[in-house]
Protein backbone atom coordinates (compact mmCIF):
# COMPACT_ATOMS: atom_id res chain seq x y z
CA UNK A 1 0.00 0.00 0.00
CA UNK A 2 1.77 3.40 -0.88
CA UNK A 3 -0.54 5.64 1.30
CA UNK A 4 -0.92 6.37 4.98
CA UNK A 5 -4.14 4.85 5.68
CA UNK A 6 -4.52 6.24 9.37
CA UNK A 7 -3.56 9.64 7.86
CA UNK A 8 -6.51 9.87 5.09
CA UNK A 9 -8.86 8.75 7.43
CA UNK A 10 -7.94 11.27 9.15
CA UNK A 11 -9.18 13.58 6.43
CA UNK A 12 -12.43 12.67 6.81
CA UNK A 13 -14.25 14.05 9.39
CA UNK A 14 -17.32 11.87 9.27
CA UNK A 15 -15.38 9.09 10.98
CA UNK A 16 -14.41 11.03 14.06
CA UNK A 17 -18.17 11.32 14.85
CA UNK A 18 -18.98 7.78 14.64
CA UNK A 19 -16.12 6.05 15.58
CA UNK A 20 -18.16 2.69 16.15
CA UNK A 21 -19.19 2.53 12.93
CA UNK A 22 -17.74 0.36 10.00
CA UNK A 23 -18.77 2.22 6.88
CA UNK A 24 -19.45 -0.72 3.79
CA UNK A 25 -21.74 1.43 1.66
CA UNK A 26 -19.78 3.31 -0.67
CA UNK A 27 -21.09 2.43 -3.47
CA UNK A 28 -24.27 4.10 -2.47
CA UNK A 29 -22.09 7.29 -0.91
CA UNK A 30 -18.52 8.49 -0.57
CA UNK A 31 -17.65 10.09 2.49
CA UNK A 32 -16.07 13.91 2.22
CA UNK A 33 -12.21 14.48 2.89
CA UNK A 34 -11.97 18.03 4.59
CA UNK A 35 -10.55 19.46 1.75
CA UNK A 36 -14.52 19.88 -0.18
CA UNK A 37 -15.72 20.76 3.29
CA UNK A 38 -13.72 23.76 3.18
CA UNK A 39 -13.87 24.93 -0.61
CA UNK A 40 -17.74 24.86 -0.27
CA UNK A 41 -17.74 26.73 3.29
CA UNK A 42 -14.81 29.16 1.46
CA UNK A 43 -17.66 29.42 -1.05
CA UNK A 44 -20.58 30.67 0.73
CA UNK A 45 -18.89 32.22 3.43
CA UNK A 46 -16.69 34.23 0.86
CA UNK A 47 -17.52 34.03 -2.67
CA UNK A 48 -21.16 33.95 -2.81
CA UNK A 49 -23.15 35.67 -5.54
CA UNK A 50 -25.65 34.54 -8.28
CA UNK A 51 -23.58 33.80 -11.51
CA UNK A 52 -23.34 35.22 -14.38
CA UNK A 53 -26.10 37.20 -14.62
CA UNK A 54 -25.03 40.39 -11.68
CA UNK A 55 -23.51 43.67 -12.73
CA UNK A 56 -21.16 43.66 -10.01
CA UNK A 57 -17.68 42.68 -9.32
CA UNK A 58 -18.77 39.76 -6.91
CA UNK A 59 -21.04 37.77 -9.21
CA UNK A 60 -17.60 37.84 -11.81
CA UNK A 61 -15.53 36.66 -8.96
CA UNK A 62 -18.46 33.85 -8.31
CA UNK A 63 -18.45 33.22 -11.93
CA UNK A 64 -14.82 32.50 -12.15
CA UNK A 65 -14.51 30.21 -9.48
CA UNK A 66 -17.93 28.20 -10.82
CA UNK A 67 -16.14 28.08 -14.29
CA UNK A 68 -12.88 27.21 -12.62
CA UNK A 69 -14.69 24.37 -11.27
CA UNK A 70 -16.14 23.30 -14.81
CA UNK A 71 -12.48 23.10 -16.57
CA UNK A 72 -11.32 21.27 -13.63
CA UNK A 73 -13.94 18.73 -14.50
CA UNK A 74 -13.30 19.26 -18.25
CA UNK A 75 -9.76 18.19 -17.55
CA UNK A 76 -10.17 15.64 -15.60
CA UNK A 77 -12.45 13.75 -17.92
CA UNK A 78 -9.44 15.26 -20.63
CA UNK A 79 -12.93 16.43 -22.59
CA UNK A 80 -11.88 18.95 -25.71
CA UNK A 81 -13.87 21.67 -24.28
CA UNK A 82 -14.78 23.14 -20.75
CA UNK A 83 -18.44 23.50 -22.12
CA UNK A 84 -18.95 19.43 -23.09
CA UNK A 85 -19.18 19.85 -19.15
CA UNK A 86 -22.93 20.11 -18.11
CA UNK A 87 -23.71 20.58 -14.71
CA UNK A 88 -26.58 18.19 -13.52
CA UNK A 89 -27.79 17.52 -10.22
CA UNK A 90 -26.76 13.53 -10.69
CA UNK A 91 -26.37 10.72 -12.85
CA UNK A 92 -30.26 10.30 -12.68
CA UNK A 93 -30.73 14.15 -13.33
CA UNK A 94 -28.08 13.55 -16.65
CA UNK A 95 -30.21 10.53 -18.02
CA UNK A 96 -33.65 12.14 -17.85
CA UNK A 97 -32.05 15.69 -19.38
CA UNK A 98 -30.32 12.99 -22.29
CA UNK A 99 -32.85 10.90 -22.77
CA UNK A 100 -35.46 13.78 -23.31
CA UNK A 101 -32.83 15.28 -25.65
CA UNK A 102 -32.34 13.25 -27.61
CA UNK A 103 -36.08 12.47 -28.26
CA UNK A 104 -36.59 14.13 -31.60
CA UNK A 105 -32.83 15.02 -33.17
CA UNK A 106 -31.82 11.67 -32.67
CA UNK A 107 -34.22 9.12 -31.90
CA UNK A 108 -37.52 8.55 -33.74
CA UNK A 109 -40.31 6.24 -34.04
CA UNK A 110 -38.94 2.85 -34.94
CA UNK A 111 -35.40 3.42 -33.72
CA UNK A 112 -33.99 1.13 -31.23
CA UNK A 113 -31.83 1.59 -28.02
CA UNK A 114 -29.91 -0.93 -26.42
CA UNK A 115 -28.91 -1.23 -22.86
CA UNK A 116 -27.89 -4.62 -20.63
CA UNK A 117 -29.97 -6.17 -17.63
CA UNK A 118 -27.24 -4.49 -15.65
CA UNK A 119 -28.24 -1.17 -15.79
CA UNK A 120 -29.36 1.31 -12.62
CA UNK A 121 -32.83 2.37 -12.77
CA UNK A 122 -31.62 5.88 -14.09
CA UNK A 123 -30.87 3.88 -17.08
CA UNK A 124 -34.09 2.37 -17.55
CA UNK A 125 -36.83 4.40 -16.43
CA UNK A 126 -35.90 7.74 -17.88
CA UNK A 127 -36.00 5.52 -21.62
CA UNK A 128 -39.73 4.43 -20.53
CA UNK A 129 -40.74 8.09 -19.78
CA UNK A 130 -39.34 10.06 -22.47
CA UNK A 131 -38.62 7.16 -25.05
CA UNK A 132 -40.86 4.20 -25.00
CA UNK A 133 -44.56 6.02 -25.61
CA UNK A 134 -42.56 7.94 -28.82
CA UNK A 135 -42.32 4.25 -30.23
CA UNK A 136 -38.57 3.65 -29.79
CA UNK A 137 -37.76 0.09 -28.35
CA UNK A 138 -35.50 -0.74 -26.01
CA UNK A 139 -33.17 -4.30 -26.39
CA UNK A 140 -31.49 -5.47 -23.37
CA UNK A 141 -28.15 -7.52 -23.48
CA UNK A 142 -28.29 -10.47 -20.92
CA UNK A 143 -25.60 -11.48 -18.33
CA UNK A 144 -23.82 -14.60 -18.53
CA UNK A 145 -23.76 -17.55 -15.92
CA UNK A 146 -21.17 -16.04 -14.19
CA UNK A 147 -23.00 -12.49 -14.20
CA UNK A 148 -21.16 -10.73 -16.62
CA UNK A 149 -22.11 -8.65 -19.59
CA UNK A 150 -22.24 -11.04 -22.68
CA UNK A 151 -20.15 -9.69 -25.42
CA UNK A 152 -21.25 -12.40 -27.77
CA UNK A 153 -24.98 -11.54 -27.72
CA UNK A 154 -24.46 -7.67 -27.29
CA UNK A 155 -22.46 -7.85 -30.87
CA UNK A 156 -25.89 -9.77 -31.91
CA UNK A 157 -28.09 -7.72 -31.10
CA UNK A 158 -25.94 -4.49 -32.70
CA UNK A 159 -27.08 -6.13 -35.61
CA UNK A 160 -30.35 -4.64 -34.94
CA UNK A 161 -29.09 -1.04 -35.46
CA UNK A 162 -29.56 0.75 -32.66
CA UNK A 163 -29.01 4.21 -32.57
CA UNK A 164 -28.37 4.61 -28.75
CA UNK A 165 -26.34 2.05 -26.81
CA UNK A 166 -26.31 3.05 -23.22
CA UNK A 167 -23.82 1.08 -20.69
CA UNK A 168 -22.95 1.25 -16.63
CA UNK A 169 -19.40 1.44 -16.74
CA UNK A 170 -19.56 -0.45 -13.64
CA UNK A 171 -22.34 -2.72 -12.33
CA UNK A 172 -23.93 -0.62 -9.07
CA UNK A 173 -25.06 -3.98 -7.68
CA UNK A 174 -22.41 -6.19 -8.48
CA UNK A 175 -19.25 -4.18 -8.73
CA UNK A 176 -18.27 -6.19 -12.31
CA UNK A 177 -16.46 -3.96 -14.47
CA UNK A 178 -18.20 -3.71 -18.02
CA UNK A 179 -15.86 -4.10 -20.84
CA UNK A 180 -15.77 -0.84 -21.66
CA UNK A 181 -13.61 0.00 -24.81
CA UNK A 182 -14.75 -3.13 -26.38
CA UNK A 183 -18.39 -1.81 -25.81
CA UNK A 184 -17.71 1.50 -27.22
CA UNK A 185 -15.97 -0.02 -30.47
CA UNK A 186 -18.22 -2.09 -31.29
CA UNK A 187 -21.19 -0.01 -30.65
CA UNK A 188 -19.83 2.79 -33.15
CA UNK A 189 -18.92 0.85 -35.61
CA UNK A 190 -22.36 -0.60 -35.66
CA UNK A 191 -23.56 3.47 -36.26
CA UNK A 192 -24.58 3.95 -32.41
CA UNK A 193 -24.49 6.83 -29.90
CA UNK A 194 -22.44 5.38 -27.20
CA UNK A 195 -23.67 6.52 -23.14
CA UNK A 196 -21.50 5.17 -20.32
CA UNK A 197 -23.17 5.53 -17.00
CA UNK A 198 -19.97 6.09 -14.73
CA UNK A 199 -22.16 6.58 -11.65
CA UNK A 200 -20.06 3.70 -9.79
CA UNK A 201 -16.51 4.07 -12.75
CA UNK A 202 -15.82 7.45 -12.22
CA UNK A 203 -13.93 6.83 -8.92
CA UNK A 204 -12.37 3.13 -9.67
CA UNK A 205 -10.33 4.28 -12.59
CA UNK A 206 -8.92 7.16 -14.40
CA UNK A 207 -11.62 7.89 -17.36
CA UNK A 208 -10.52 9.56 -20.64
CA UNK A 209 -13.24 10.65 -22.64
CA UNK A 210 -11.24 11.19 -25.72
CA UNK A 211 -9.05 7.79 -25.75
CA UNK A 212 -12.37 6.51 -24.76
CA UNK A 213 -14.35 7.89 -27.93
CA UNK A 214 -17.28 7.85 -25.75
CA UNK A 215 -20.10 10.28 -27.07
CA UNK A 216 -21.47 10.36 -23.34
CA UNK A 217 -20.18 9.71 -19.83
CA UNK A 218 -22.19 10.86 -16.59
CA UNK A 219 -21.49 11.20 -13.20
CA UNK A 220 -22.47 11.83 -10.00
CA UNK A 221 -20.75 14.02 -7.51
CA UNK A 222 -21.37 12.49 -3.87
CA UNK A 223 -20.09 9.51 -5.40
CA UNK A 224 -16.44 10.83 -6.16
CA UNK A 225 -15.94 12.42 -2.61
CA UNK A 226 -18.08 15.62 -4.14
CA UNK A 227 -21.07 17.14 -2.59
CA UNK A 228 -24.62 15.63 -3.36
CA UNK A 229 -27.05 17.58 -5.73
CA UNK A 230 -24.18 18.18 -8.45
CA UNK A 231 -23.12 15.83 -10.94
CA UNK A 232 -21.94 15.99 -14.68
CA UNK A 233 -23.58 15.11 -18.01
CA UNK A 234 -20.05 14.90 -20.57
CA UNK A 235 -21.16 14.71 -23.98
CA UNK A 236 -18.93 15.48 -27.73
CA UNK A 237 -19.91 19.05 -28.19
CA UNK A 238 -21.39 17.59 -31.77
CA UNK A 239 -24.27 15.77 -29.74
CA UNK A 240 -24.89 18.10 -26.91
CA UNK A 241 -25.74 20.70 -30.18
CA UNK A 242 -28.43 18.15 -30.79
CA UNK A 243 -30.39 17.88 -27.21
CA UNK A 244 -33.34 19.26 -26.92
CA UNK A 245 -33.49 21.22 -22.82
CA UNK A 246 -35.22 19.32 -20.38
CA UNK A 247 -35.74 22.17 -18.60
CA UNK A 248 -36.55 25.86 -18.90
CA UNK A 249 -36.09 29.31 -18.10
CA UNK A 250 -32.91 31.44 -16.48
CA UNK A 251 -29.43 31.21 -17.90
CA UNK A 252 -30.42 28.84 -20.70
CA UNK A 253 -32.68 31.33 -22.45
CA UNK A 254 -31.15 34.04 -25.39
CA UNK A 255 -34.34 35.35 -26.23
CA UNK A 256 -37.31 35.27 -25.00
CA UNK A 257 -40.91 36.58 -26.07
CA UNK A 258 -44.36 35.24 -25.25
CA UNK A 259 -44.31 33.16 -28.70
CA UNK A 260 -41.19 31.76 -28.12
CA UNK A 261 -37.87 31.52 -27.36
CA UNK A 262 -34.25 30.59 -28.21
CA UNK A 263 -31.99 29.17 -26.56
CA UNK A 264 -28.29 30.03 -25.08
CA UNK A 265 -25.10 28.47 -26.06
CA UNK A 266 -23.72 25.67 -24.68
CA UNK A 267 -23.31 24.67 -21.57
CA UNK A 268 -25.91 27.15 -20.82
CA UNK A 269 -28.45 25.59 -22.81
CA UNK A 270 -28.66 22.44 -21.09
CA UNK A 271 -28.76 23.87 -17.37
CA UNK A 272 -31.97 25.94 -16.44
CA UNK A 273 -32.29 27.77 -13.10
CA UNK A 274 -29.53 28.97 -10.73
CA UNK A 275 -26.62 26.64 -11.43
CA UNK A 276 -25.62 24.43 -7.94
CA UNK A 277 -22.71 26.81 -7.51
CA UNK A 278 -21.45 25.39 -4.73
CA UNK A 279 -21.93 21.83 -5.44
CA UNK A 280 -19.89 22.40 -8.79
CA UNK A 281 -17.01 24.42 -6.25
CA UNK A 282 -17.33 20.87 -3.98
CA UNK A 283 -17.07 18.70 -7.02
CA UNK A 284 -13.79 20.12 -8.73
CA UNK A 285 -12.65 20.40 -4.94
CA UNK A 286 -12.71 16.48 -4.66
CA UNK A 287 -11.43 15.91 -8.03
CA UNK A 288 -8.19 18.30 -6.98
CA UNK A 289 -8.07 16.25 -4.19
CA UNK A 290 -8.29 13.29 -5.60
CA UNK A 291 -5.77 14.21 -8.40
CA UNK A 292 -3.30 14.61 -5.15
CA UNK A 293 -3.58 11.21 -3.95
CA UNK A 294 -2.48 7.69 -4.95
CA UNK A 295 -5.65 6.80 -7.14
CA UNK A 296 -3.57 3.54 -8.07
CA UNK A 297 -2.59 2.74 -4.67
CA UNK A 298 -6.17 3.54 -3.52
CA UNK A 299 -7.29 1.02 -6.69
CA UNK A 300 -4.91 -1.75 -5.55
CA UNK A 301 -5.97 -0.85 -1.85
CA UNK A 302 -9.93 -1.60 -2.56
CA UNK A 303 -8.75 -4.61 -4.25
CA UNK A 304 -6.67 -6.22 -1.39
CA UNK A 305 -10.06 -5.65 1.21
CA UNK A 306 -12.12 -7.03 -1.48
CA UNK A 307 -9.30 -10.38 -1.82
CA UNK A 308 -9.58 -10.39 2.26
CA UNK A 309 -13.53 -10.13 2.31
CA UNK A 310 -13.59 -12.76 -0.34
CA UNK A 311 -11.31 -14.96 1.48
CA UNK A 312 -13.28 -14.85 4.43
CA UNK A 313 -16.84 -15.07 3.68
CA UNK A 314 -15.28 -18.94 1.52
CA UNK A 315 -15.34 -19.56 5.73
CA UNK A 316 -18.94 -19.06 6.52
CA UNK A 317 -20.90 -21.67 5.28
CA UNK A 318 -24.45 -21.33 2.88
CA UNK A 319 -23.29 -17.56 1.62
CA UNK A 320 -24.08 -17.37 -2.10
CA UNK A 321 -21.76 -14.60 -3.55
CA UNK A 322 -23.55 -12.90 -6.90
CA UNK A 323 -20.18 -10.97 -7.36
CA UNK A 324 -16.75 -12.55 -8.96
CA UNK A 325 -13.82 -11.34 -7.01
CA UNK A 326 -12.02 -10.54 -10.26
CA UNK A 327 -12.69 -7.14 -12.62
CA UNK A 328 -14.70 -6.23 -9.63
CA UNK A 329 -14.52 -2.42 -8.24
CA UNK A 330 -15.12 -3.25 -4.83
CA UNK A 331 -18.32 -4.26 -4.37
CA UNK A 332 -19.85 -7.72 -3.71
CA UNK A 333 -23.20 -8.43 -3.43
CA UNK A 334 -23.99 -11.48 -1.51
CA UNK A 335 -26.85 -13.98 0.12
CA UNK A 336 -27.17 -16.55 2.82
CA UNK A 337 -29.34 -19.16 1.14
CA UNK A 338 -32.88 -18.70 1.57
CA UNK A 339 -33.18 -16.05 3.96
CA UNK A 340 -34.11 -13.19 3.09
CA UNK A 341 -31.37 -10.24 2.34
CA UNK A 342 -33.13 -7.63 4.53
CA UNK A 343 -32.97 -9.83 7.65
CA UNK A 344 -29.01 -10.27 7.08
CA UNK A 345 -28.32 -6.67 6.85
CA UNK A 346 -30.45 -5.86 9.97
CA UNK A 347 -28.54 -7.82 12.15
CA UNK A 348 -25.36 -6.70 10.52
CA UNK A 349 -26.76 -3.12 11.31
CA UNK A 350 -27.16 -4.43 14.56
CA UNK A 351 -23.14 -4.42 15.09
CA UNK A 352 -23.30 -1.13 13.21
CA UNK A 353 -21.94 -2.31 9.69
CA UNK A 354 -23.37 -0.04 7.01
CA UNK A 355 -24.18 -2.07 4.30
CA UNK A 356 -27.04 -1.93 1.92
CA UNK A 357 -29.73 -4.29 1.62
CA UNK A 358 -32.23 -5.13 -1.13
CA UNK A 359 -32.74 -4.59 -5.12
CA UNK A 360 -29.72 -1.31 -4.78
CA UNK A 361 -32.57 -0.26 -7.96
CA UNK A 362 -31.28 -2.74 -10.50
CA UNK A 363 -35.02 -4.92 -9.98
CA UNK A 364 -34.51 -6.25 -13.65
CA UNK A 365 -31.25 -7.65 -12.39
CA UNK A 366 -32.41 -9.60 -9.56
CA UNK A 367 -35.85 -10.82 -11.54
CA UNK A 368 -33.13 -11.97 -14.33
CA UNK A 369 -31.41 -13.82 -11.78
CA UNK A 370 -34.65 -14.90 -9.63
CA UNK A 371 -33.66 -13.34 -6.44
CA UNK A 372 -35.23 -11.25 -3.75
CA UNK A 373 -32.42 -9.19 -4.04
CA UNK A 374 -28.86 -9.23 -1.92
CA UNK A 375 -26.63 -7.57 1.00
CA UNK A 376 -24.08 -5.34 -0.86
CA UNK A 377 -20.91 -5.05 0.70
CA UNK A 378 -18.68 -1.68 -1.11
CA UNK A 379 -15.60 -1.05 -0.17
CA UNK A 380 -13.63 2.70 0.56
CA UNK A 381 -10.32 3.54 -0.02
CA UNK A 382 -10.52 4.74 3.52
CA UNK A 383 -11.38 1.01 4.95
CA UNK A 384 -9.06 -0.97 7.01
CA UNK A 385 -8.19 -4.57 7.21
CA UNK A 386 -8.98 -4.56 10.46
CA UNK A 387 -12.30 -3.42 9.48
CA UNK A 388 -12.52 -6.09 6.84
CA UNK A 389 -12.18 -8.59 9.61
CA UNK A 390 -14.30 -7.52 12.44
CA UNK A 391 -17.10 -7.71 9.24
CA UNK A 392 -16.68 -11.08 8.56
CA UNK A 393 -16.76 -11.69 12.36
CA UNK A 394 -20.42 -9.70 12.50
CA UNK A 395 -21.14 -11.94 9.69
CA UNK A 396 -20.72 -14.66 10.82
CA UNK A 397 -22.43 -14.20 13.89
CA UNK A 398 -25.49 -12.68 11.48
CA UNK A 399 -25.16 -16.29 9.41
CA UNK A 400 -25.32 -18.22 13.05
CA UNK A 401 -28.44 -16.32 14.65
CA UNK A 402 -30.40 -16.85 10.96
CA UNK A 403 -28.95 -20.80 10.97
CA UNK A 404 -30.55 -21.29 14.26
CA UNK B 1 -61.25 -16.80 -1.25
CA UNK B 2 -60.28 -15.63 2.82
CA UNK B 3 -60.78 -18.20 5.10
CA UNK B 4 -62.81 -16.54 7.57
CA UNK B 5 -60.93 -18.56 10.43
CA UNK B 6 -57.40 -17.40 9.51
CA UNK B 7 -58.44 -14.36 11.55
CA UNK B 8 -59.75 -15.96 15.06
CA UNK B 9 -56.26 -18.26 14.54
CA UNK B 10 -53.99 -15.38 14.14
CA UNK B 11 -55.98 -13.36 17.06
CA UNK B 12 -55.03 -16.52 19.43
CA UNK B 13 -51.82 -17.26 17.93
CA UNK B 14 -51.13 -13.03 18.85
CA UNK B 15 -52.33 -13.58 22.34
CA UNK B 16 -49.93 -16.06 22.97
CA UNK B 17 -47.02 -14.27 21.78
CA UNK B 18 -48.35 -11.23 23.86
CA UNK B 19 -48.64 -13.70 26.89
CA UNK B 20 -45.70 -15.70 26.48
CA UNK B 21 -42.83 -14.29 24.05
CA UNK B 22 -43.25 -10.48 25.01
CA UNK B 23 -42.32 -10.79 29.00
CA UNK B 24 -39.53 -12.82 27.86
CA UNK B 25 -38.51 -10.20 25.13
CA UNK B 26 -38.43 -7.51 27.94
CA UNK B 27 -36.33 -9.60 30.19
CA UNK B 28 -33.38 -10.53 27.29
CA UNK B 29 -30.71 -7.94 27.62
CA UNK B 30 -28.30 -8.72 24.72
CA UNK B 31 -29.00 -7.85 21.28
CA UNK B 32 -28.59 -11.78 19.87
CA UNK B 33 -30.99 -13.24 22.32
CA UNK B 34 -33.76 -10.65 21.46
CA UNK B 35 -33.18 -11.35 17.94
CA UNK B 36 -33.13 -14.92 18.50
CA UNK B 37 -36.84 -14.55 19.91
CA UNK B 38 -37.75 -12.16 17.57
CA UNK B 39 -37.70 -14.79 14.18
CA UNK B 40 -38.80 -17.02 15.57
CA UNK B 41 -42.24 -15.20 16.48
CA UNK B 42 -43.77 -15.95 12.36
CA UNK B 43 -43.60 -19.72 13.20
CA UNK B 44 -46.39 -19.25 15.88
CA UNK B 45 -48.73 -17.57 13.17
CA UNK B 46 -51.13 -19.79 11.23
CA UNK B 47 -50.03 -20.67 7.98
CA UNK B 48 -50.82 -18.05 5.60
CA UNK B 49 -52.11 -19.51 2.20
CA UNK B 50 -49.75 -18.68 -0.90
CA UNK B 51 -52.75 -17.61 -2.54
CA UNK B 52 -52.99 -14.29 -0.25
CA UNK B 53 -50.02 -13.19 -1.37
CA UNK B 54 -51.74 -11.00 -4.10
CA UNK B 55 -50.56 -7.47 -5.10
CA UNK B 56 -54.02 -6.11 -3.43
CA UNK B 57 -52.64 -6.97 -0.23
CA UNK B 58 -49.46 -6.20 -0.92
CA UNK B 59 -48.23 -3.36 1.34
CA UNK B 60 -46.15 -0.52 -1.25
CA UNK B 61 -42.81 1.05 0.11
CA UNK B 62 -41.08 -2.04 1.13
CA UNK B 63 -37.87 -3.98 0.04
CA UNK B 64 -39.36 -6.65 1.82
CA UNK B 65 -42.68 -8.45 0.67
CA UNK B 66 -45.32 -7.82 3.69
CA UNK B 67 -49.05 -8.97 2.83
CA UNK B 68 -51.71 -7.48 5.08
CA UNK B 69 -55.37 -9.13 5.69
CA UNK B 70 -58.46 -6.67 7.50
CA UNK B 71 -61.11 -7.56 8.94
CA UNK B 72 -63.43 -5.62 11.09
CA UNK B 73 -66.16 -7.58 13.15
CA UNK B 74 -69.64 -6.06 11.98
CA UNK B 75 -70.70 -6.72 15.82
CA UNK B 76 -68.35 -6.09 18.09
CA UNK B 77 -66.56 -3.01 15.90
CA UNK B 78 -63.59 -5.00 16.44
CA UNK B 79 -60.12 -5.25 13.78
CA UNK B 80 -58.92 -7.99 13.18
CA UNK B 81 -55.59 -8.94 11.14
CA UNK B 82 -53.58 -11.79 9.58
CA UNK B 83 -50.35 -11.14 7.96
CA UNK B 84 -47.08 -12.65 6.16
CA UNK B 85 -43.42 -11.76 5.44
CA UNK B 86 -40.88 -12.73 3.48
CA UNK B 87 -38.35 -11.26 5.99
CA UNK B 88 -38.02 -12.64 9.69
CA UNK B 89 -37.07 -9.76 11.14
CA UNK B 90 -40.10 -7.25 9.51
CA UNK B 91 -42.41 -10.13 10.30
CA UNK B 92 -41.48 -10.30 13.96
CA UNK B 93 -41.64 -6.80 14.59
CA UNK B 94 -45.12 -6.36 13.10
CA UNK B 95 -46.21 -9.26 14.59
CA UNK B 96 -45.02 -7.29 18.25
CA UNK B 97 -47.24 -4.30 16.82
CA UNK B 98 -50.32 -6.23 15.89
CA UNK B 99 -50.27 -8.23 18.99
CA UNK B 100 -51.20 -5.02 20.95
CA UNK B 101 -53.58 -3.59 19.27
CA UNK B 102 -55.40 -7.19 17.53
CA UNK B 103 -59.06 -7.11 18.24
CA UNK B 104 -58.57 -3.51 19.25
CA UNK B 105 -62.09 -0.70 18.44
CA UNK B 106 -61.03 2.25 16.80
CA UNK B 107 -61.84 3.82 19.24
CA UNK B 108 -59.08 2.19 21.54
CA UNK B 109 -56.73 1.61 18.63
CA UNK B 110 -56.72 5.77 18.48
CA UNK B 111 -55.74 5.72 22.03
CA UNK B 112 -52.54 3.41 21.05
CA UNK B 113 -49.15 3.50 20.78
CA UNK B 114 -48.14 -0.27 19.66
CA UNK B 115 -44.64 1.33 17.84
CA UNK B 116 -43.29 2.32 21.51
CA UNK B 117 -43.13 -0.81 22.50
CA UNK B 118 -40.22 -1.70 20.05
CA UNK B 119 -38.33 1.37 21.12
CA UNK B 120 -38.71 -0.17 24.64
CA UNK B 121 -37.43 -3.29 23.61
CA UNK B 122 -34.56 -1.71 21.65
CA UNK B 123 -35.42 -3.34 18.92
CA UNK B 124 -36.09 -0.22 16.49
CA UNK B 125 -34.44 2.67 17.81
CA UNK B 126 -36.09 4.64 15.43
CA UNK B 127 -39.06 3.74 12.60
CA UNK B 128 -37.48 5.70 9.79
CA UNK B 129 -39.39 5.67 6.17
CA UNK B 130 -36.64 4.20 5.02
CA UNK B 131 -38.04 1.60 2.39
CA UNK B 132 -35.43 -1.20 3.28
CA UNK B 133 -37.55 -1.43 6.76
CA UNK B 134 -40.91 -0.76 5.52
CA UNK B 135 -42.17 -0.77 9.04
CA UNK B 136 -43.66 2.52 8.46
CA UNK B 137 -45.52 1.61 5.52
CA UNK B 138 -47.14 -1.56 7.36
CA UNK B 139 -47.54 0.26 10.39
CA UNK B 140 -49.62 3.03 8.29
CA UNK B 141 -51.34 0.76 6.75
CA UNK B 142 -52.63 -1.17 9.99
CA UNK B 143 -53.70 2.83 10.75
CA UNK B 144 -55.30 3.60 7.48
CA UNK B 145 -57.14 0.31 7.70
CA UNK B 146 -58.73 1.46 11.18
CA UNK B 147 -59.82 4.67 10.18
CA UNK B 148 -60.94 4.16 6.73
CA UNK B 149 -63.35 1.25 8.69
CA UNK B 150 -64.23 3.31 11.62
Amino acid sequence: MNFNLPSLRQQFPFFDAHPDWIYLDNAATLHKPQAVLDAMNVFYSQQNSNVHRSAHGLSQQATAAFEAARTTVAQFLNARFSHEIIWTSGTTAGFNQLVFGLMGPVLQFGDRVLISTMEHHANIVPWHIHALPFGVELDVVPMTADHRFDLAVFTELLKLKPKVVSISHISNALGHIQPIADIVRLAKAAGAIVVLDGAQGIVWEQVDVQTLDVDFYLFSGHKLYGPTGIGVLYGKTEYLELLRPLLGGGEMIKTVSFTQSSWNDLPYRLEAGTPNMAGAIGLAAAILWLQQQNLAAFQQHKKNLMQRFYEGCRQIPALELLSGPTTNAGIVALNLKNEHPADLATLLDQQKIAVRAGTHCAMPLFQAINRKGSVRFSFGCYNSFDEIDRTLTALATAVELLAE
Amino acid sequence: MIRPDIFTETATALKNIYDKQLPQLRQLKDWQSKYRVLMTLGKELPAFDSDWHRDEFLVQGCESKAWLLHYQDPVTAQHFWAFDSDARIVKGLIILILAQVNGLTAEEFAKATPELLLTELQLQQNISPSRSNGLLAVLNKIKNGVRSHC
